[in-house]
């Protein structure tokens, strides 16, 4: 970067009226690390990497800190914390309290911290002789001070399996504040009762929240240990993953020039490999050079290990991929509607996660020396790509073949898929309707996904959520939701609004500034 | 055990929906047939009313060309070149369409049990699906072997104008029903769906009797069925019956309607009004729908 364009970009941020102080010295922290060189690349990979085939989302060219961060919460609480001088929690107040701080000190690309914990079970060894009055009050104030403190759509506890007293007055609370933070997972399995799910069932019908994960699922891929978080990333609790990379299938195909067979014997197979490469100079980097690992308090004090981390290898614009491969080689066909394509999505993703599952990677002993496959959500500059495995918005079937359709996706995707089911009005006066849908679907192997419904007062694209009238708002007046920025640009290039039930896109960091 | 002869009834189908909200309780996977005994001047989807004549006046003004008439003079669609444009029902002029087809309970089988994982039930609607009872004997009591659909529930959506002795039979394989009322009074009613009530009344008394009335269904329409004097009569004679049935109150929409009855639609605060002279009688499960 030339110094005359650094100091302009400076000025932009420093002068751009729709950023809050903290953003603006967010953005110019990372202006700050953009004028370093990129980590040491093979040519086909920068140029991969240029022309938007692979891409970072944005991480800086630098990386000095993990993407995804699962501080181990219960140790914190129970041990305390020699660096930040806090004692072990010794009861309620205690335990919302030291969470309130170790949550402005936890790194991410954001900076601010994308998991809360469970909040359920690690606050359960303090409420016993809490009454139903006061948990609610004392979780009321941690909830607005949570979405005060920390503004930004991808900071993500989770609650369940476990029918629990904590997990209903979350639920409670998300009803009535309507906050855009915290975000919300909900583990389910086999024994989680009907009622609570309903309960949930309501809550999304009010605000969007929670997101259903398939929690026996996870669990086999990831040990007990594990929660979602920022934009529904599944992964180990005292770990995390180092980075995200994605690789853009429609680009992919985009490149190839020849028959569909050789899609999966030559094109595929050599940008999967750049995409890894991408991957592995991020991860050395933060390891070896930036030496994170060795220098945060969480890690030194036990709160992360790196033998619990792995790295996301995210995937995109699968839909476009199919469609444009087909058309290619004058078959019909369109994913999501036919049969034939489906079956070649589903050869796709399959060749990917082999693809992964025999690439080792360096410092993921958190996933067996293997990075763990993502389907990517997608940020707001993305322009006529879908999201991950999903089929384009305003494209899907009905939610019967909807859900038959990317289904068989699910068991890939280990660090999440977050698929998005449309759902009509008429659910809100039925919800165990929405419970037979979210027990059904479960049983077909899906791993995680969120339901919209038209009429509530929030947009949602991929990962977080923002409300509407912020998003309005947004335009002419900034706003105080950090990452309302993003979903603004979203809102913009793929027409989200046309979603019949809506959503906001995720991304993590504003990408460009000129 | 049902008899051998009724396992291969047919059944007059106008359309499935593998998921609904709206027909009971759970998600649901609804069977609408075709062919109603009532005329009902607000009837919402007036082309389930009658069977199809096979006058082919629907067949030149079809665009895509999916109708054609057969060598027996019947109207049959080339299913794959239909784009549901409805054009056909609109220009039918015997409240019919030619897109209802037969169907055997083997393939109503075979089409539920993929769904199957996701509902809580199957119900059946119509048109009056009551006036397919052999159909819909073989069609539960098939669901109910079938261990695929064992978990399912089986519920019938009716006008209530079945004699006892239908509903008898149906009952041995039907959990539950949702029955519309479309007034109490009996010329209001006549003069609502060309038919009385008389059959009605019993039926929703014999049902709740045996625990399989699910709802009661009122569809409100301004001018018609929502005098004061007449709602306290059928909100006494519920409440007389119980206080716990639960009662859906639908507001009258003009979507779908014939044009020559059309009425202005019933608003919240109507709603609202009626909701109220309901739970003054006593009555404490109101859901207004509009």
């Amino acid at each position: 970067m030339q110094m005359s364009e650094m100091k302009r970009r400076v000025k932009g941020i420093i002068t751009d009226p729709n950023l809050s102080f903290h953003q603006r010295r967010h953005y110019l922290a990372a202006l700050a690390e953009e004028s370093l060189p990129y980590p040491s690349l093979t040519k086909e990979a920068e140029q991969a990497l240029a022309d938007g085939v692979i891409n970072d989302l944005f991480e800086g060219p630098a990386p000095y800190r993990a993407r995804y961060i699962l501080p181990d919460y219960s140790l914190f609480l129970k041990n305390g914390s020699e660096h930040l001088e806090l004692a072990a929690a010794k009861n309620l107040d205690e335990a919302l309290n030291s969470l309130l701080i170790i949550y402005t000190q936890v790194p991410s690309i954001t900076a601010f911290p994308v998991y809360l914990g469970d909040l359920d079970k690690i606050l359960a060894p303090y409420v016993d002789d809490v009454s139903d009055d006061e948990l609610y009050n004392k979780l009321k104030l941690f909830w607005i001070a949570i979405d005060r403190i920390l503004p930004d759509g991808f900071v993500h506890t989770n609650i369940g399996p476990e029918d629990t007293r904590i997990g209903r007055t979350i639920l409670r609370l998300e009803r009535e504040l309507l906050q855009v933070v915290p975000n919300i997972s909900f583990k389910i399995d086999d024994a989680t009762p009907d009622d609570y799910i309903k309960d949930a069932v309501e809550t999304v019908f009010k605000s969007a929240k929670p997101h259903f994960i398939n929690h026996p699922m996870m669990v086999e891929n990831l040990g007990e240990d594990y929660a979602a978080v920022s934009c529904y990333n599944s992964l180990k609790i005292a770990g995390g993953s180092h980075t995200l990379v994605r690789l853009n299938l429609k680009e992919v195909v985009l490149r190839h020039k020849a028959d569909l067979e050789s899609f999966f014997t030559t094109t595929l197979p050599h940008y999967a490999e750049l995409n890894a490469e991408l991957m592995e100079a991020r991860i050395r980097y933060l390891v070896e050079e930036a030496k994170f690992y060795e220098n945060d308090f969480l890690a030194k004090e036990g709160l992360i290990r790196l033998e619990r981390f792995s790295a996301m290898y995210g995937i995109y614009g699968l839909a476009e991929a199919v469609n444009l491969l087909l058309e290619k080689n004058n078959i019909e066909g369109r994913y999501g509607h036919d049969d034939y394509a489906n079956q070649v999505s589903y050869r796709i993703t399959r060749s990917i996660a082999k693809f992964v599952e025999q690439r080792p990677m360096p410092y993921c002993e958190g996933y067996h020396g293997r990075a763990v496959l993502h389907s990517q959500s997608g940020i707001d500059i993305d322009i006529e790509v879908s999201a991950g495995t999903r089929i384009p918005i305003g494209d899907e079937p009905d939610m019967f073949n909807h859900i038959a359709a990317v289904a068989p996706h699910h068991e890939l995707f280990v660090a999440g898929v977050s698929d998005i089911f449309k759902v009509e009005d008429t659910a809100k006066r039925n919800p165990m309707a929405m419970v037979d849908i979210i027990r059904g679907a479960f049983r077909q192997g899906m791993r995680d996904f969120t339901f919209n419904i038209a009429s509530n007062g929030f947009v949602r694209v991929t990962g977080y959520l923002v409300r509407k009238s912020d998003l309005e708002q947004y335009k002419t007046d900034g706003s105080r939701i950090n990452s309302t920025v993003f979903a603004s640009g979203s809102e913009d290039n793929s027409h989200m609004s046309q979603r019949k039930p809506k959503r906001v896109l995720t991304i993590e960091r504003q990408p460009v500034r000129s | 055990m049902i008899a051998k002869h009724m396992q291969n009834v047919l059944g007059q189908l106008n359309d499935i929906e593998k998921f609904s909200f709206v027909d009971g309780p759970g998600n649901r996977f609804v069977i609408f047939l075709q062919g109603c005994n009532f005329n009902c001047k607000v009837c919402h989807n007036p082309y389930t009313i009658n069977d199809c004549i096979d006058c082919a006046i629907c067949v030149e003004p079809c665009p895509e060309n999916a109708l054609f008439v057969t060598a027996n003079l019947n109207i049959e669609l080339k299913q794959e070149l239909c784009t549901n444009c409805d054009i056909c029902i609109q220009v039918c002029p015997y409240d019919s369409t030619p897109l209802s087809r037969t169907v055997t309970v083997e393939e109503m089988i075979a089409q539920i049990i993929p769904v199957a994982p996701f509902i809580s039930g199957v119900t059946v609607s119509g048109g009056e699906a009551t006036l397919q009872a052999d159909f819909l004997i073989a069609l539960f009591s098939a669901i109910k072997a079938e261990p695929k659909l064992a978990h399912l529930t089986t519920f019938i959506d009716s006008n209530g104008s079945a004699s006892l002795k239908v509903w008898e039979r149906l009952l041995e394989f039907t959990d539950g029903t949702m029955i519309d009322l479309k007034a109490f009074d009996a010329g209001l009613h006549r003069e609502l769906t060309e038919f009385d009530n008389e059959l009605v009344l019993n039926s929703i008394r014999y049902l709740w009797e045996r625990e399989r009335l699910y709802e009661l269904r009122l569809l409100i329409i301004p001018t018609q069925n929502d005098k004061q004097a007449d709602l306290i009569r059928t909100a006494r004679w519920i409440a007389k019956l119980d206080r716990d049935i639960r009662i859906k109150l639908i507001a009258y929409r003009q979507n779908g309607v014939r044009a020559e009855f059309l009425f202005d639609e019933a608003d919240k605060a109507k709603m609202d009004w009626i909701a109220e002279i309901f739970r003054n009688e006593g009555l404490s499960r109101i859901e207004l729908v509009y």
